[in-house]
């Protein structure tokens, strides 16, 4: 049984489809990363998977319970961290995960806490109010809640978003540690490297669709090629390289002050000297696929 | 972090009802657990502010232009009156305000509904906890008028219950409002139409029966109104209509809780 499956999903709001025919399957145990630009439709369809959001038409089935008529069951059943901080700031550390593991009916709420301190390293911090942690520490609280009754599925949702690179690697690290315990992750973010380091397989959303799914890896070679290469020099130069690159056939994408040639190793004679050539990346099939530039 | 996999006994119950205990507990724990951070300014105003008003309309008009009203001297027509008072200040304001930034400012409620809780529990929890506060600082005024000569009665045991009520209801209002505003300065409208208007025709400062005779019907609608009635039965002997003013009250609390149940759905379900 796959923790998730989504068929035909169609979400609106007003003239706005966020969500357009939405397939897509997560079998258990794997961290699937959805990564998207910014409104591609992610942040609606992990609300449409907690039964925050209705799919005006399609399946929706998490855990193997049918949505929406058994969200609440299925919510009991995952845990969702939100990309918004949402802590009860004046109150302690331990009284927040408390708060949550009654709500998710834990039956020894003392020992849920024990645990999602130790995997928040805020043992020593439990009877702070969270208003005296720092950003980092907050966001640790934050997973350690969404984990407070050790759910199969977790949600998260842009887990990194706005947070600065240590907090981010100290995040990064738990939920390395999250993955290595079989627990099936949904994991919403815009961050390619954060796909690359975390997701076992990445489905690229945009424009409420799925629009290519596989291994980090499968979809450099699927959609990239093996080298790509950064041209720099004045836009005269640029633009002239440019045209003899998509003469050939291959796709470039500008890249900050350079023009990318992806899949530059079959551009024979197009590539001046002075390029700098790297491995394809999954950037490169990020910005391909979505014409938006990666983050 | 522990390296077993996800444990199958912390779970959830595989089905889960309507309006469960447990997650209603849940949701009374966190506001208890955040009250405890300002239990002291909330307690300090809602014991003051009737204690002002006792003094400024009680002591002040019984010594200058009031000796008596129904028979009963001012002071403690007024002292009972202010029971009502307390309770639609420390009932709707808190939950208007209270549940707009709740929701708007804070996404308590995006964390609370992603666990498994819904919009149901989530209005019932909020109601039942302000109405448990509110029922307790509604019985404020009453004590502060014993103290000024006002003879106990057994009635008056009563009151807790006709306040938590009556808060029940307007804690429902004042969710359901919280639900419908677009913006939180809306309030003002809330307030000058709807609190300020039922505040000041309820019979706590003066007799109703002398108020032109469509108001004294609209006040027959009037939640606190059918309060202060039921304090008054309580304070100086109780008559068969109290019956009917009770159960109105109950009826009001039913309607809301729908109401806001509704609203709240609407704002919080995409």
């Amino acid at each position: 049984m796959a923790a998730i499956e989504l068929r035909n999903v169609v979400k609106t709001f007003g003239p706005i489809t966020a969500v357009d025919g939405l397939d897509l399957e997560v079998p258990e145990g794997i961290c699937l990363g959805l990564l998207g630009p910014n409104g591609a439709g992610k942040s609606t369809t992990m609300r449409l998977l907690t039964g925050q959001a209705i799919a005006d038409t399609g399946e929706l089935r998490v855990l193997g319970h049918q949505l929406p008529g058994e969200a609440k069951t299925a919510r009991g059943l995952m845990g969702v961290v939100p990309q918004l901080d949402n802590l009860d700031v004046d109150v302690t550390v331990e009284d927040n995960l408390a708060i949550f593991a009654r709500l998710y009916r834990v039956p020894d709420v003392g020992a849920a806490i024990e645990k999602a301190l130790d995997i928040a390293r805020l043992q020593e911090r439990r009877r702070d109010a969270v208003d005296e942690l720092s950003g980092g520490m907050r966001r640790r609280l934050l997973l350690a809640r969404g984990l407070v009754h050790e759910p199969r599925l977790v949600l998260l949702d842009e887990p990194t978003v706005g947070l600065d690179p240590q907090i981010r690697t100290e995040l990064w690290t738990l939920i390395g540690e999250l993955k290595s315990r079989g627990t099936t992750i949904l994991m919403s973010t815009h961050y390619i490297e954060e796909a690359e380091r975390l997701a076992d397989e990445v489905a690229v959303m945009h424009q409420g669709k799925i629009i290519s799914r596989g291994h980090p890896v499968e979809l450099i070679t699927e959609h990239a090629g093996r080298q790509t290469a950064e041209v720099y020099g004045p836009p005269d130069r640029l633009a002239e390289t440019r045209t003899e690159a998509e003469a050939k056939g291959l796709s470039v994408r500008p890249a900050g002050p350079a023009i990318a040639i992806v899949g530059s190793e079959r551009a024979d004679g197009v590539i001046p000297d002075d390029a700098v050539v790297r491995a394809a990346s999954l950037e490169d099939v990020f910005v391909l696929l979505t014409g938006e530039e990666a983050e | 972090m522990e390296s077993a996999t996800p444990a199958q006994d912390q779970v959830a119950p595989r089905q889960m009802r309507r309006l469960e205990p447990t997650a209603i507990a849940g949701i009374m724990s966190r506001e208890v657990a955040n009250f405890r951070t300002y239990w002291k300014g909330t307690t300090f105003s809602s014991v003051l502010e009737p204690l002002v008003y006792l003094l400024a309309f009680g002591l002040g008009f019984s010594a200058t232009l009031v000796d008596e009203v129904e028979g009963v001297p001012y002071i403690e027509f007024v002292g009972t009156g202010m029971v009502a008072t307390a309770v639609i200040f420390s009932s709707a304001l808190p939950s208007m305000f209270g549940t707009f930034v709740k929701h708007r400012f804070q996404n308590t409620y995006d964390a609370i509904l992603a666990a498994p809780v819904d919009v149901e529990e989530l209005v019932s929890a909020e109601m039942l906890w302000i109405a448990i506060r509110s029922g307790t600082y509604g019985c404020v005024p009453l004590l502060v008028t014993i103290a000024f000569g006002l003879d106990p009665a057994w009635g008056m045991l009563l009151v807790p219950l006709f306040c938590f009520v009556t808060a029940l209801g307007f804690a429902g209002f004042g969710v359901a409002m919280a639900a419908t505003v677009a913006k939180i300065d809306q309030f003002n409208y809330v307030t000058a139409l709807f609190v300020t208007p039922l505040f000041l025709v309820a019979g706590t400062f003066f007799p109703i029966d002398g108020l032109p005779e469509g108001v004294q019907i609209a006040a027959q609608f009037n939640p606190l109104h059918q309060l202060v009635e039921l304090v008054r039965g309580g304070a100086f002997g109780y008559e068969w209509d109290d019956i009917l003013r009770f159960a109105f009250l109950v009826a009001f609390a039913l309607v809301t809780w729908r109401v806001a149940i509704h609203q709240m759905q609407k704002r919080l379900i995409d």
